[in-house]
C-alpha cells in the first residue's frame, strides 16, 4: 500500500505486526484521541526497608529475571560517552540470553561493540530514534531478519504507552542516585544533565535498574527519577565519560560554511514575522543549526527582543541566552555539556522535562506544540521539502529521527539549515532516500546558495523577499547544485525491508530497504 | 562613466584548492581573488592554473567580482598565467610586487596582445597593481595614474615588511607610511584602494580595530584570508543608518537646489558643496540606494 507521500508500505511485517500508512502530519491528531489503547503500567509492591542495592550489575540483572525474548531499554543521555548499554548487553549475552529486543532512545558510535550480538542471535530486534556507525551499516546490509523500527522522541513515548514496545528491563544510568533509586543526571562526576528520555521507561518497565557511579545520601535531589518505580540500584566505578556527550551528531563548529548558513538562517528567522517578543525557540544539534543560536542571541540583543522559552536539546549557547535574560525559561529534555548540567541543577528557570511532555503527540499538549521557531539539520531534503535524517547518501543508517519530526510538526516556523552539498554529494534531491519528516511541516530550507520557501507558505516567502534575502525555487536550487556535483547514481536495494520509519503518530512514513551492492558484505 | 563596484572585501582563495574555489561566491564577499602566486607551492603552479581556468569557466560566483592574482612576469609562471587567464576575462588581473609604471606598461602590452589574439576588447578586464615593496611605494603615484586600466591598487603588508626587513607588528607602525602614501596615490587617481590582510583569523577585535583604522585613513576595502572575516569588514565599510540618512538628505537637497541654479547651500547650518555631495553619493552607492533624478 502507498502512504500519502507515495511511499510503498507493506501491510504486515513479521516480528513487527500490522502497519498503518502515514496519512498526513496531523490527520490522526484531529480526532482528539489515540485509537490504540494505553496499556497499564506494572504494579509492584515492596516491603518497608527492603534493600534495593545490588553488589554488581550482574546481580541486578539476575534479580530482574532475564529471559529469552526480553526487551531491554536504555537512555542515550551520555551520548558517545555511555558504557552501560554495552556492559548490560554483554552480561545478558554471557548469561546466554537470546532474542533480545533492544529499545534504546538512541544508538551511537560508542555502542558499536554490540555489533556481534546482532549477528549471533543475542539481539534480534531494535527500536531506537537513531542508529549510526558500524551498527547503522550492519542494519542497512541486512544484519537483522526483523527490521529495526525508527521512532521520534515523541513517538517512542507513544509506542511504550500503546504496548508496541513492552519493556521487561530498563537500565538507567544516573550520575547521582540514592539507595532507593531516586536519581538524577544533573550532579556528580559523570553529570549529563536532563534524564528526560528515561522517564517513560522507568514508568512502564517491568523491572528497573538504576546504575550510578555516585551513590549519595538519601534522598538524591533533584528527584528526576523517583524511587517508587525503581527495583534495583547498582553502584559501578563509572557510567561513562560525560566529556563525550558533545560528540556524536552534536558539533559546535567554527567552519566558515556552517557559520554562513547559520547567519542566513538567523536572517530568515529575523524577517519571518515570528521573531517577536515572547517567541519560543529550539535549535537542532547539527553544526549549522547550532551556530544559529549564536546569531539569534546577537539579534535579540540588538533588537531588544526577549523570548519565552528555549526547548529541546540544550547547549551552552541556550544557557548563555537564559543567563543573559533573553529567554524566560529553558525546557530541557537533553543536555549537551557540563555548563548545561550546572545550570539545570542551579537555575530554577532551567526545567528538566520528560520526553512525554516534550513531544508525545497523544496527550493534552506537548511543549513542541507551543514552539514558534525551530532550526533543524538534514542529511537530504527533496523538492517537496521532505527531510531525511536517517540514511546517508551511501544508503547506510547513519542518523537519528530524534525530535526532528516532533518539533517540525509543532513549530510555526520550521527552518532546515544545511549545506547544498557535502563532499561531492548533493543534499537537495528530487526524492529523498528515506522520509523522516514530511515536507508539509517544513517551511523553509536555508543553504549557502539560496533560501527555498515551501510554496504552501506564501506570506513567509513574501516577508523574506521584502527583506532582500536570496530566495530561490527549490527546483532551481536542486538543478543548480546538480550542475556543480553531477547527479549521483541511484542506490540499488533488495526487496528486503531492514528498517521501518514510524511517524510520531505511529503510522509508517517510510521503510528502508537492504542495500543491494553491500548484500555480500561479511558481517564478521 | 566608470561603473561603481563595491570592493569592501576581497577574499583570497588559493588557486590549488577546488573545494574553496567552488564556494567562493557563497560567502557574501564583494570580490574573490583566485591566487596563483604566493599561496600556491612551486610544484603546483601548473595544476593551479588549470584548475582556476576551469573553475572560472564552470562555477557560478553569483554577484561576487572575480579577480585572479598571476605570478610576476620575472618568474617562469607569469606569462603562462596570463596566456591562460586573460582569454577568460575575469573582472580583474592582480599583478604582484608592482614596482614601476614601466613594469605596468609592459604587463598591459602582453595582456593586450593576448586579447587581440582572442578578439577581445581592451576595456573589459581591469588590472590591480599590488604594492608590496619599498620601490613600489616610492613609485606608486605614477603606477596609479599612468594607465586608466588600473582601477585599484592594493597593499601587500607581509611582503612589504619582508622587503623593508622589519617585523610586522599589530599596530602596523612599520607600514603606516606606506599605507598612507599608497592611499593618497589611489585618491589622486580616483581608484579603489584595498588594505592588506589581517593575519590572525581568531582575533575579531584586532580585525575590527585595524579595519576601522584603514577606513579612517582612506581605504575603500580590505583583503580577507578567511570567510569569517567578511562580516566584520563589511560592517566597518558599510555606512551606518545615520550616515545614510544624512547622505540621502544631502543628495535630495542638492538636486533640488541645483534645479533652482543654486550650487552651494546649507543643511543644519553646515555648508554643502560639490565635494560633500560627491561623498554623500558614494555613501548611497555603498548602501545600494539610488535616488531617482526627479
Amino acid at each position: 500500500m502507498l502512504n500519502s507521500l507515495g511511499r510503498e508500505i507493506p501491510e504486515f511485517i513479521q516480528g513487527i505486526g500490522t502497519l498503518e500508512p502515514f496519512q498526513g502530519a496531523w490527520t490522526k491528531l484531529r480526532k482528539g484521541w489515540m485509537d490504540e489503547p494505553t496499556i497499564p503500567a506494572p504494579n509492584k509492591a515492596y516491603l518497608p526497608h527492603q534493600n534495593k542495592l545490588c553488589n554488581s550489575l550482574e546481580e541486578a540483572i539476575e534479580r530482574s529475571g532475564p529471559h529469552n525474548g526480553m526487551t531491554v531499554s536504555f537512555h542515550h543521555h551520555l551520548r558517545n560517552g555511555d558504557i552501560i548499554l554495552v556492559k548490560t548487553l554483554a552480561i545478558l549475552h554471557n548469561m546466554g540470553i537470546r532474542d533480545i529486543t533492544l529499545a534504546s532512545s538512541s544508538l551511537i558510535e560508542c555502542h558499536d561493540p554490540i555489533f556481534p550480538f546482532l549477528c549471533d542471535g543475542t539481539i534480534t530486534r531494535i527500536y531506537s530514534s537513531g542508529i549510526r556507525s558500524q551498527l547503522g551499516r550492519a542494519i542497512a546490509m541486512g544484519a537483522l531478519d526483523i527490521p529495526v523500527v525508527i521512532q521520534s522522541h515523541g513517538g517512542r513515548v507513544r509506542g511504550i504507552h500503546t504496548g508496541k514496545v513492552q519493556i521487561d528491563l530498563a537500565v538507567i544510568a544516573a550520575s547521582a542516585a540514592d539507595c532507593e533509586g531516586n536519581a538524577t543526571g544533573a550532579s556528580g562526576k559523570s553529570a549529563f544533565g536532563s534524564i528526560g528520555y528515561a522517564v517513560i521507561d522507568v514508568r512502564y518497565a517491568k523491572q528497573v535498574v538504576v546504575v550510578t557511579d555516585n551513590l549519595v545520601d538519601y534522598p538524591c535531589i533533584p528527584l528526576s527519577i523517583t524511587q517508587n518505580f525503581i527495583d534495583h540500584v547498582v553502584v559501578v566505578d563509572s557510567i561513562g565519560d560525560a566529556t563525550k556527550i558533545a560528540t556524536g551528531t552534536t558539533r559546535i563548529t567554527n567552519s566558515p560554511m556552517d557559520l554562513r548558513i547559520a547567519k542566513l538562517a538567523a536572517e530568515v528567522i529575523e524577517n519571518s514575522g515570528f521573531f517577536v517578543p515572547g517567541f519560543s525557540f529550539q535549535v537542532g544539534a547539527g553544526g549549522a543549526s547550532l551556530a544559529v543560536a549564536k546569531f539569534i542571541r546577537e539579534k535579540m540583543k540588538t533588537r531588544d527582543i526577549k523570548g519565552s522559552f528555549l526547548l529541546g536539546g540544550i547547549t551552552s549557547y541556550c544557557v548563555d541566552m537564559l543567563n543573559d535574560g533573553l529567554f524566560e525559561t529553558i525546557f530541557d529534555v537533553q543536555s549537551f555539556d557540563a555548563t548545561v548540567s550546572n545550570s539545570l541543577l542551579n537555575n530554577r528557570r532551567h526545567i528538566e522535562i520528560p520526553a512525554a511532555l516534550y513531544a508525545n503527540p497523544f496527550n493534552c499538549g506537548c511543549i513542541t506544540n507551543k514552539l514558534d521557531v525551530v532550526v533543524l539539520g538534514a542529511l537530504e531534503i527533496d523538492v517537496d521539502f521532505n527531510v531525511n535524517v536517517i540514511t546517508g547518501s551511501e544508503g547506510y543508517v547513519r542518523g537519528a529521527s530524534g525530535g526532528h519530526s516532533d518539533t517540525a510538526s509543532g513549530a510555526k516556523l520550521t527552518v532546515v539549515a544545511c549545506p547544498s552539498f557535502r563532499g561531492r554529494i548533493p543534499i537537495i534531491k528530487k526524492r529523498v532516500h528515506t522520509v523522516v519528516t514530511p515536507g508539509e511541516t517544513v517551511h523553509v530550507l536555508v543553504t549557502e546558495r539560496g533560501i527555498a520557501v515551501n510554496p504552501a507558505f506564501k506570506e513567509l516567502e513574501e516577508n523574506l523577499r521584502k527583506a532582500g534575502l536570496n530566495i530561490k525555487d527549490i527546483h532551481d536550487l536542486e538543478i543548480e547544485v546538480d550542475k556543480i556535483t553531477g547527479v549521483p547514481d541511484p542506490l540499488e536495494y533488495t526487496d528486503k525491508i531492514v528498517g521501518v520509519v514510524e511517524y510520531r503518530d505511529g503510522t509508517v512514513i517510510d521503510v528502508i530497504h537492504q542495500l543491494l551492492e553491500k548484500s555480500d558484505y561479511k558481517l564478521y | 562613466m566608470k561603473k561603481f563596484k563595491k570592493r569592501r572585501s576581497m577574499l583570497y582563495i588559493p588557486g590549488n584548492n577546488p573545494a574553496m574555489i567552488q564556494q567562493g561566491g557563497v560567502y557574501g564577499a564583494d570580490s574573490v581573488l583566485l591566487d596563483l602566486e604566493d599561496s600556491v607551492a612551486l610544484n603546483q603552479k601548473d595544476s593551479a592554473r588549470i584548475l582556476v581556468r576551469n573553475m572560472i569557466k564552470s562555477i557560478d560566483f553569483y554577484d561576487t567580482e572575480v579577480c585572479v592574482r598571476v605570478n610576476h612576469l620575472s618568474t617562469p609562471f607569469g606569462l603562462a598565467d596570463l596566456e591562460e587567464i586573460v582569454p577568460l576575462q575575469p573582472s580583474a588581473i592582480r599583478y604582484p610586487k608592482t614596482e614601476s609604471a614601466e613594469e605596468v606598461g609592459n604587463l598591459l602590452q602582453i595582456i593586450e596582445k593576448i586579447e587581440d589574439r582572442h578578439g577581445l576588447q581592451h576595456t573589459t578586464m581591469t588590472v590591480h597593481a599590488m604594492i608590496e615593496t619599498a620601490m613600489g611605494v616610492q613609485n606608486v603615484f605614477e603606477i596609479a595614474s599612468k594607465f586608466t586600466r588600473i582601477d585599484a591598487i592594493t597593499v601587500g603588508g607581509q611582503d612589504l615588511t619582508a622587503d623593508m626587513n622589519i617585523i610586522y607588528t599589530p599596530d602596523g607602525a612599520g607600514i603606516d607610511f606606506a599605507r598612507k602614501r599608497i592611499v593618497m596615490a589611489a585618491k589622486a587617481s580616483h581608484i579603489d584602494i584595498l588594505d592588506t590582510v589581517f593575519p590572525d583569523v581568531n582575533d575579531e577585535e584586532g580585525l575590527r580595530r585595524e579595519t576601522e583604522y584603514a577606513k579612517k585613513i582612506g581605504f575603500t576595502g580590505k583583503a580577507v584570508i578567511n570567510p569569517r572575516q567578511i562580516d566584520i569588514i563589511h560592517e566597518v565599510f558599510t555606512p551606518t543608518e545615520e550616515e545614510i540618512r544624512k547622505a540621502y538628505r544631502i543628495v535630495k537637497e542638492f538636486r533640488a537646489n541645483a534645479a533652482a541654479g543654486i550650487g552651494v547651500f546649507a543643511i543644519d547650518g553646515k555648508m554643502i558643496d560639490a565635494p560633500v555631495v560627491h561623498r554623500a553619493e558614494y555613501i548611497l552607492k555603498l548602501a545600494n540606494i539610488e535616488i531617482a533624478q526627479n
